[in-house]
């Protein structure tokens, strides 16, 4: 598949410059965008293990660069990447399973997915910094 | 009769053009339904059953079935996210140089965070 695509120079779907957005189009690049986000997470989540695993002082700096507004950023970021991705991953179970296709369903399922994701991310901090 | 330009040896063997059959798609979906259990319970977990601290994530880290979880949800995660990325490459990287280099390194790169994870997971286990 690699030879005729890399010459081809017209437009490849879903056409992203040429259509309106609507929500089920959205969620599934977002989809896409939040699955390539927890590659980052991945090696977030294996940093901190190995920090656990090199003892209190290692742990301990890792904590506190963590900590700096910019990583926080991005931990927030990661965070509602992995609460969007659980939610709308759940969303094409139900579709593999061949449930949720309506148009109206499919709509209301995926701006359901879009705000899971946001309040999952704002409980998660929550229950990390107040709780 | 079988009016199917695929021979039966084809239509038996059931791997398709791709030659991969379903197994891809089986494998994104079996992994997908475990991290739905295990990645809220980490999350829960680590959460509400540690400060923070190092002492208390180590004892955390310290129970068997945490341990075990955690590792689960590091082997589980990191193969379908090389499932998904995989797809990804697959959909947007047309040159062949460039699409086999990026394949070989989504195989390579969750192999190395599993091996470092597992093994730290595991030092934290069993040690003192």
């Amino acid at each position: 598949m690699a030879g005729p695509q890399a010459h081809d120079k017209r437009p490849l779907s879903p056409h992203l410059q040429v259509w309106r957005w609507h929500v089920t189009m959205a969620t599934s690049i977002f989809h896409r965008a939040s699955g390539v986000a927890l590659y980052l997470g991945a090696m977030v989540l294996t940093a901190w293990v190995v920090a656990l695993a090199s003892g209190p002082a290692a742990y301990t700096d890792f904590m506190s660069f963590l900590m700096n507004p910019l990583c926080l950023l991005i931990l927030f970021g990661i965070t509602a990447a992995a609460c969007y991705h659980l939610a709308n991953g759940i969303r094409h179970l139900a579709w593999d399973a061949g449930k949720g296709f309506d148009p109206k369903v499919s709509t209301a399922t995926g701006w359901a997915t879009i705000i899971a994701g946001a309040i999952g991310a704002v409980l998660v901090f929550a229950l990390a910094f107040l709780a | 009769m079988n009016h199917s330009l695929r021979t039966p040896l084809s239509r038996a063997r059931g791997l398709g053009s791709a030659k991969h059959g379903v197994g891809h798609f089986i494998q994104q979906r079996a992994t997908a339904i475990f991290l739905a259990v295990l990645l809220p319970w980490f999350a829960l977990s680590v959460l509400l059953g540690t400060d923070g601290s190092y002492d208390s994530v180590v004892g955390w880290m310290k129970h068997p079935l945490n341990a075990a979880g955690t590792a689960l949800l590091v082997l589980t995660g990191l193969f379908h996210m090389r499932l998904g990325m995989q797809v990804v490459i697959e959909d947007y990287i047309t040159g062949a140089v460039a699409r086999t280099v990026s394949l070989l390194a989504n195989t390579a790169i969750p192999a190395i965070l599993a091996v470092i994870a597992i093994l730290s997971v595991a030092k934290v286990f069993v040690g003192a």
